[in-house]
């Protein structure tokens, strides 16, 4: 059998037995969460009459009952990945919309190249317990194709050392892939400190001694996030940063020349892959949306109404509900 | 092949999906906080890599007479001596609990070479940084506030608003309006903007950044995106 052939059907029986892991972990979850609602028994009131509440049995408590409402959530988006990726997988591929942040890394990558200056990479100040750098080293990699296939320098301090193992990994990966295995250079991609500000001041320094082309800062970051931002700015760099950390956003806007905010980075991954199964999963996030959208539409008008009426018990009690549906204790 | 993507893929489906259910389940509650401690163990050994790393980037810079080199040595030298200092406790006195054993003292105490170092050098070196930011603010909020179109002018209005209302001078600039007149006090004008519209505007991205976490988790639990080993993992 062709070798082509033979990874083709290799990664379908890889999918098909992470779906069906992923199928498995539902049902386990949906019969203990289950098994918690049938195991709650009417309590007996003073006169030995059930009344209409109820409450559970201790002892077979298997599940956390106050996470229910976020565990239902996590089963939405679940059911909903597998079945909008399905979806994408049969060719019903759906459009997303134009991010330009990402399509500007191609640009700033070729600028670098043009000029003969270094592109510059930092994935946050976080370790790889952190989705943000999870989400900052997947981007790496894209940038890292590009830049091979640019023949562009790409430099990548860490301020952790795991950090700088597997952007190492996945850049000389990216590298690979691209065909230009003789770009990966290790000792460019090096580990720092752990020091937040020790961190910024060598990045700062090294910015303003070699004046990289493009900057990009995707991952977490804290207060340093200015520092980086307005060096590269001072030195003309074109910059795009990507974060998840609220606060730091404002600072990345007025600083630099693209943003991803908050979603959009975490979007980016698969904006850039263009993979259907990633653009599937896209699909669901913003199905989950429009979910919370609806339920922050209808708590909202419910309080209205039952602020207007006179707060009567039934609407109260929905609110209440709802509350317990988004996992909000009321 | 195997080693290199079909196990570490394998390893984060497994360790993600039992952190996951640990979330949920009584009876693996503690599963999760195992699978932490096994991440902080190769974080530790990373650790040693990442040391390895520093010395052979300022040795070589100090080699080639890179731009810079006497900074490498500043470097190596720092490094040599806090570690020194703080793994063979140097100038620790003992505890008073056991006074005859000499590395039973702490060494992040002020008096101890490796705490003096910490407080007397480390702390004002990253206050010093942490200074510059004030700096940074102001050239970043010049930018950001030129009216230059309908939205920047919003901006700048709100910005306006916003920070005069947390000083003295905007509670002395609006402090003449009568009392049914006191919600367009600045400071009053500050706390609404903050409340009402800088909340509703933060909560809509938290909400898109916790979904968004919950996709890119599930994309990597499933194996669809493996380009956090590199493009190559697509394969």
């Amino acid at each position: 059998m062709h070798s082509t052939a033979r990874a083709v059907l290799r990664r379908r029986f890889q999918n098909r037995l992470r779906s069906a892991v992923l199928l498995v972990a539902m049902l386990v979850f949906v019969r203990v969460a289950a098994a918690e609602f049938i195991t709650q028994v009417p309590v007996e009131s003073a006169q030995g009459a059930p009344s209409a509440t109820t409450a559970p049995i201790e002892a077979t408590a298997l599940f956390n009952e106050h996470r229910l409402p976020l565990g239902m959530w996590i089963l939405g988006i679940g059911v909903a990945t597998t079945i909008f990726v399905s979806r994408a997988r049969s060719g019903k591929l759906p459009t997303i919309r134009r991010i330009a942040a990402l399509e500007a890394v191609d640009e700033a990558i070729g600028r670098a190249t043009e000029m003969g200056r270094p592109v510059l990479f930092i994935p946050g100040i976080q370790d790889m317990d952190n989705i943000q750098t999870v989400a900052g080293i997947t981007m790496l990699s894209r940038v890292a194709t590009t830049a091979a296939h640019y023949d562009a320098v790409i430099e990548a301090p860490t301020s952790r050392s795991l950090v700088m193992e597997a952007a190492r990994d996945a850049v000389q990966a990216s590298c690979l892939a691209a065909g230009r295995p003789e770009s990966f250079q290790p000792d460019r991609i090096n580990y720092i400190t752990d020091e937040q500000f020790g961190y910024a001041a060598y990045v700062g320094g090294k910015m303003l001694r070699e004046k990289p082309a493009a900057c990009f800062y995707m991952g977490c970051f804290f207060a340093e996030s200015l520092i980086f931002s307005e060096i590269g700015n001072s030195i003309g760099a074109i910059q795009i940063a990507g974060t998840a950390e609220s606060s730091q956003l404002p600072f990345f806007v007025a600083a630099c020349d693209y943003t991803l905010i908050g979603e959009e980075f975490f979007a980016a991954s698969a904006y850039l892959s263009g993979e259907p199964d990633q653009l599937g999963t896209l699909q669901a996030q913003d199905s989950a949306k429009i979910a919370v959208l609806a339920f922050i539409v209808i708590g909202s008008a419910v309080a209205t109404v039952s602020a207007i009426c006179g707060s009567p018990s039934f609407l109260v009690e929905a609110y209440h509900l709802l509350q317990r549906a988004l996992g909000v204790s009321p | 092949m195997i080693l290199r993507r079909t196990i570490p893929i394998w390893i984060a489906t497994l360790g993600g999906f039992v952190m996951l259910i640990s979330a949920f389940g009584k009876p693996i509650e503690g599963m999760g906080e195992s699978f932490a401690e096994v991440f902080n163990v190769i974080a530790a050994i990373a650790f040693v890599l990442g040391a390895g790393s520093l010395l052979k980037a300022n040795l070589t810079k100090i080699s080639r007479r890179d731009a810079g080199w006497g900074f490498a040595i500043v470097t190596l030298s720092t490094f040599a001596v806090t570690l020194i200092a703080g793994i063979f406790k140097v100038g620790v006195n003992p505890s008073r609990d056991f006074p005859l054993a000499t590395f039973s003292g702490k060494q992040t105490t002020p008096e101890s070479p490796f705490g003096w170092l910490y407080e007397y050098a480390m702390v004002p070196l990253t206050s010093t940084m942490f200074a510059l930011l004030a700096f940074y603010v102001a050239s970043a909020a010049f930018r950001a506030f030129r009216a230059k179109n309908l939205e920047a002018g919003l901006l700048l209005g709100t910005a306006f608003i916003v920070l005069l209302g947390r000083t003295f001078a905007g509670v002395i600039l609006t402090g003449w309006l009568p009392e049914w007149a006191s919600g367009l006090r600045l400071e009053n004008l500050s706390v609404y903007v903050m409340q009402v519209f800088n909340t509703a505007g933060n909560r809509a991205i938290i909400v898109g950044i916790a979904l968004g976490v919950a996709a890119t988790s599930l994309r990597i639990l499933l194996g669809v995106d493996r380009s956090w080993m590199g493009t190559g993992g697509d394969r």
